[in-house]
């Protein structure tokens, strides 16, 4: 089901861009949505910068081992979505969220939430590669050491698991003291996702992972994240719909903070249910 | 050639290396390289003034450096009119009270950065770090002041008897007569005097990483002390390396609150914290104005070249990590 | 690691994937680190307390030992001899004003000329970089070691202190402040300033002078204002050039001249008096203290208050 090496260099060259109904269809169709379990169900999700609100009553049902693509234009609020589901925007003074975010049975934006476990059980991708200012081994290693009790040995085997996890163990294997910083942006990319999956985690939420890199290892991951969501399941923020369309089973389309329509990937972009979904899709606004 | 031009010819790169790529046309042709001559003048001026102090110090501590030879930094009696010059006490008091002083400094100085950068609200970081900053603009003399009249009567009467009461008064470290002035106050002090500085420039590096590393630290499950600790300290640590050392130059030359101080003993080691000493900086300030045989000047000169040289390095030290703290960052954003 | 090193990595895979399989991990406790993170947290903030603690102790401190001492005679009328009664130090208010003054006279011009070369000749370069090292080298000469150079160069070779000795020390202190702290605001002011002058035909002197100082002008004025405020509260540097007098200033080279010898200041004079055994001069001494620390701190706050205001303006 992966797009071969040239499909996706003439997808790139834009300049007769496949129809994003077509490439949907090839996707798995006709699962029965409700029978799926949840991994995370939003009830009701409002957020706010301050004063001003910026996500109106989200419902999303993320659902176990598929990945779900959060689309929309620019400032439609998709980041801002997910950054609620690992409380990450709390590290902001006037970031506030409400409603109820359910995940394994509790409701996480309740105060009595452990957030430091949250965090390892939803990993996080940032769209800037940011490996921290260690070795690539450290790195890999960081959650680890944060979270376990390890002896060397384990530790070394977890390593080394992480980065095959993430397609990257070969690349690295005999790079592993030197920084993280040394290496590519692809490279420094799968390497998040490495240092994410070491720690054994449900979800990995992925925040525009592909935007700041180059397209052979834009390539290079989604052809991971194909792999990995056998075992964990994925949300991916996308600003490109080929991408969403390529790579997910589930889409929400989000305009101006509200979930417009979320649906089967087919069916968003083949049979729109919502005239502004439609008209997204479409390219009518970007 | 209207502005418009001038841009077009420039092109969108350009605009940065306009300053320097200045039209030579339109410079009146005796006045521009006047002027150009005269402020590169005063921006050497620095540097004549570095190489006139140094030669200046050399050449008038000669007489010393040639007679005495390496005496004054091996023995210990200082008694000039007697013809002994061994300036021990002074280095040893130098170098203890700076130990005292970043030990006590440097700690707190990265915890108050660490809450100016993580953890406080900015309006009331603001309050906190002005106030931290002027902490640093108080004069050495009023430290000093303040220090033998409020600070000494409660060390002697209070502090170190009470140190004393417990087993840390058993090391011979804490022991002998709780006079109140001494080694110990002296760096108590100075660590003071030295806290602002190091916390400043701290703060300022650990601003420069950048917010994703930091989130990403977050994201997998750390607490801001781990985030601090094991991300941003390291990200910083050159730059903190460079504010630490900054610290320590301002530390080893401060004078006039370690004379208050220090008890001006010059002839006895000290043995104790609680023992009074003399610095390179107090010997100077105590005794250069009574000196009038020439060796004796020429020995207290050849102590504030040491003094010089010795923060001269230090200062050399803490430009090339700041520098490379800035360098580092720039290329990591 | 524990897996034996293998060419066929799919078996190489699965070892480590048994390996790992086989023994689920041991978690840290999570209670141990949220402990660790409070009491850092918590010492972080009990040190800021204490320094916040520690500056109003001091201030306090001088203006409740100093208000005393303060009154008219403080500012009008001489000093009075050992162990005398009331006198107050007018000369040193003096003395102080005019040292300081001279000081900036020479050390401002030439740390502002200097970071004129810099910002506007030095952006790149070896010898820019190195006189901006050598600057910010300067900046950390101990300050009795300022004094010692101005004592070797106008103290011995004339035969006795002056005033103007005292100047030359302040104002080797003042130059790289100046010139660093210039330097950094005319930094600021955009290129598109500079570009913007040049194109029109000014000369590079009056571009630079006209343009690009008159936009930077609150900063200027700001760090001069601070480089000014920072030496005048110095001591060392005086210990061994201006020393001080208990009289007025009373020619210009003569033996009680600016040029001639010892000249009245108020740090010195705090210092000889704070130090003596005598009671109505210490009283003395704390009224210059309190004067001194209103005068740093208080133009310290209103350099920032300017310098914020200006930058509003940009």
């Amino acid at each position: 089901m992966a797009l071969t090496m040239n499909e996706i260099t003439q997808t790139r060259a834009m300049i007769a861009p496949p129809r994003v109904e077509d490439v949907a269809a090839g996707h798995r169709v006709a699962e029965d949505f409700d029978a799926l379990p949840s991994r995370i169900s939003v009830r009701g999700l409002d957020f706010f910068y301050g004063k001003e609100q910026a996500l109106f009553n989200n419902d999303l049902e993320i659902k176990e081992k598929r990945v779900t693509a959060v689309i929309g234009p620019s400032g439609c609020g998709k980041s801002t979505h997910i950054r609620a589901y690992n409380r990450i925007y709390e590290l902001y003074r006037d970031h506030r969220a409400r409603g109820e975010i359910w995940f394994d049975g509790r409701d996480i934006l309740q105060p009595g939430t452990d957030v430091l476990d949250l965090r390892r059980r939803i990993g996080m991708i940032f769209q800037k590669p940011s490996p921290f200012p260690m070795t690539v081994f450290d790195n890999v290693a960081y959650g680890l050491r944060l979270h376990f009790k390890l002896s060397r040995g384990e530790l070394g085997d977890r390593v080394e698991d992480a980065l095959r996890r993430a397609a990257l163990w070969d690349e690295v294997k005999h790079k592993l003291k030197e920084p993280g910083l040394a290496l590519s942006g692809g490279q420094q990319q799968r390497l998040s996702i490495a240092r994410a999956v070491a720690v054994e985690p449900e979800v990995i939420l992925m925040d525009e992972p592909c935007s700041a890199i180059d397209p052979v290892a834009t390539a290079k991951i989604e052809e991971l994240i194909e792999e990995l969501k056998s075992t964990y399941t994925i949300v991916i923020v996308t600003h490109n719909m080929q991408q969403a369309a390529r790579v997910s089973d589930y889409t929400a389309f989000f305009y101006e903070g509200y979930v417009v329509e979320f649906d089967a990937t087919s069916q968003i972009f083949g049979n729109p249910q919502e005239k502004r979904t439609e008209d997204y899709i479409t390219g009518r606004f970007s | 050639m209207s502005t418009l031009e001038w841009e077009a010819r420039l092109g969108p790169e350009g605009r940065r290396g306009a300053a320097k790529a200045a039209p030579r046309r339109t410079h009146s042709r005796l006045t521009d390289p006047l002027f150009r001559w005269f402020v590169t003048a005063c921006g050497a001026a620095v540097a004549v003034a570095m190489v006139a102090l140094s030669a200046v110090l050399i050449a008038s501590s000669w007489r010393a450096i040639t007679t005495l030879g390496l005496e004054p930094l091996r023995t210990i009696p200082w008694s000039p009119t007697g013809g002994e010059y061994g300036a021990l006490t002074s280095l040893f008091g130098t170098f203890v009270t700076t130990v005292i002083a970043m030990v006590i400094a440097v700690p707190l100085a990265l915890a108050i950065a660490l809450l100016l950068v993580e953890v406080v609200h900015p309006a009331l970081g603001r309050v906190v770090g002005t106030t931290i900053e002027m902490l640093a603009a108080i004069p050495s003399i009023i430290f000093g002041m303040w220090g033998i009249f409020v600070i000494v009567p409660l060390m002697q009467q209070y502090v170190q008897p009470w140190i004393q009461a417990t087993p840390l008064g058993r090391l011979g470290l804490f022991s002998g007569p709780p006079l109140g002035i001494g080694v110990f106050t002296a760096g108590v002090v100075l660590a003071l005097m030295v806290l602002p500085f190091i916390t400043a420039v701290s703060r300022d590096v650990l601003k420069m990483v950048p917010t994703v590393v930091k989130e990403a630290g977050y994201g997998m499950g750390s607490t801001t002390f781990e985030v601090m600790s094991k991300i941003s300290a390291r990200y910083a640590l050159t730059g903190i390396a460079g504010a630490v050392f900054l610290g320590l130059g301002r530390a080893l030359g401060e004078t006039m609150a370690v004379t208050f101080l220090i008890g001006s003993d010059f002839n006895t080691l000290p043995r104790s914290l609680f023992d009074p000493g003399t610095s390179i900086s107090s010997t100077l300030a105590n005794t250069f104005n009574e000196a009038t045989d020439p060796l004796h000047v020429s020995a207290l000169v050849e102590l504030g070249l040491i003094l010089f040289l010795i923060t001269m390095v230090f200062q050399l030290v803490a430009q090339l990590w700041l520098a490379r703290a800035r360098r580092m960052s720039g290329t990591r954003a | 690691m524990s897996a034996p090193a293998r060419n066929d990595t799919a078996g190489a895979a699965r070892d480590v994937g048994a390996a790992i399989a086989a023994k689920p991990m041991r978690a840290r406790s999570v209670a141990r680190r949220r402990l660790v993170d409070r009491l850092v947290t918590g010492s972080a903030w009990a040190a800021a307390s204490l320094g916040v603690f520690i500056m109003g102790w001091i201030v306090v401190t001088v203006v409740v030992r100093g208000a005393g001492a303060i009154n008219w005679a403080f500012f009008t009328e001489l000093p009075p001899g050992p162990g005398g009664e009331g006198g107050g130090l007018a000369n040193c208010i003096v003395g102080t004003l005019v040292i300081t003054g001279v000081a900036a006279a020479m050390g401002i011009p030439v740390g502002f000329f200097g970071a004129v070369y810099l910002a506007e000749f030095g952006r790149t370069g070896r010898v820019a970089t190195a006189i901006r090292t050598i600057t910010n080298v300067v900046l950390g000469v101990p300050s009795i070691i300022a004094g010692m150079f101005a004592f070797a160069i106008l103290v011995r070779p004339l035969q006795h202190y002056s005033g103007f000795a005292g100047s030359f020390a302040l104002a080797f202190i003042m130059l790289p402040v100046m010139t660093r702290t210039a330097e950094d605001v005319l930094n600021l002011v955009p290129n598109d300033l500079r570009e913007a002058a040049l194109a029109i035909g000014a000369p590079r002197w009056r571009a630079t002078l006209g343009v690009v100082v008159r936009s930077a002008r609150g900063g200027l004025i700001t760090g001069t204002i601070l480089a000014v405020v920072r030496v005048s509260g110095e001591t060392a540097p005086l210990l061994f050039t201006a020393l001080s007098s208990p009289y007025w200033m009373d020619s210009l080279f003569g033996s009680g001249g600016f040029f001639g010898g010892p000249t009245a200041n108020l740090t010195k004079t705090v210092y000889d008096y704070a130090t003596s055994p005598y009671g109505n001069w210490q009283n003395l001494a704390w009224g210059g203290a309190l004067l001194i620390i209103v005068a740093v701190l208080g133009m310290n706050v209103l350099a920032r208050l300017l310098f914020q205001r200006g930058k509003e303006w940009h």
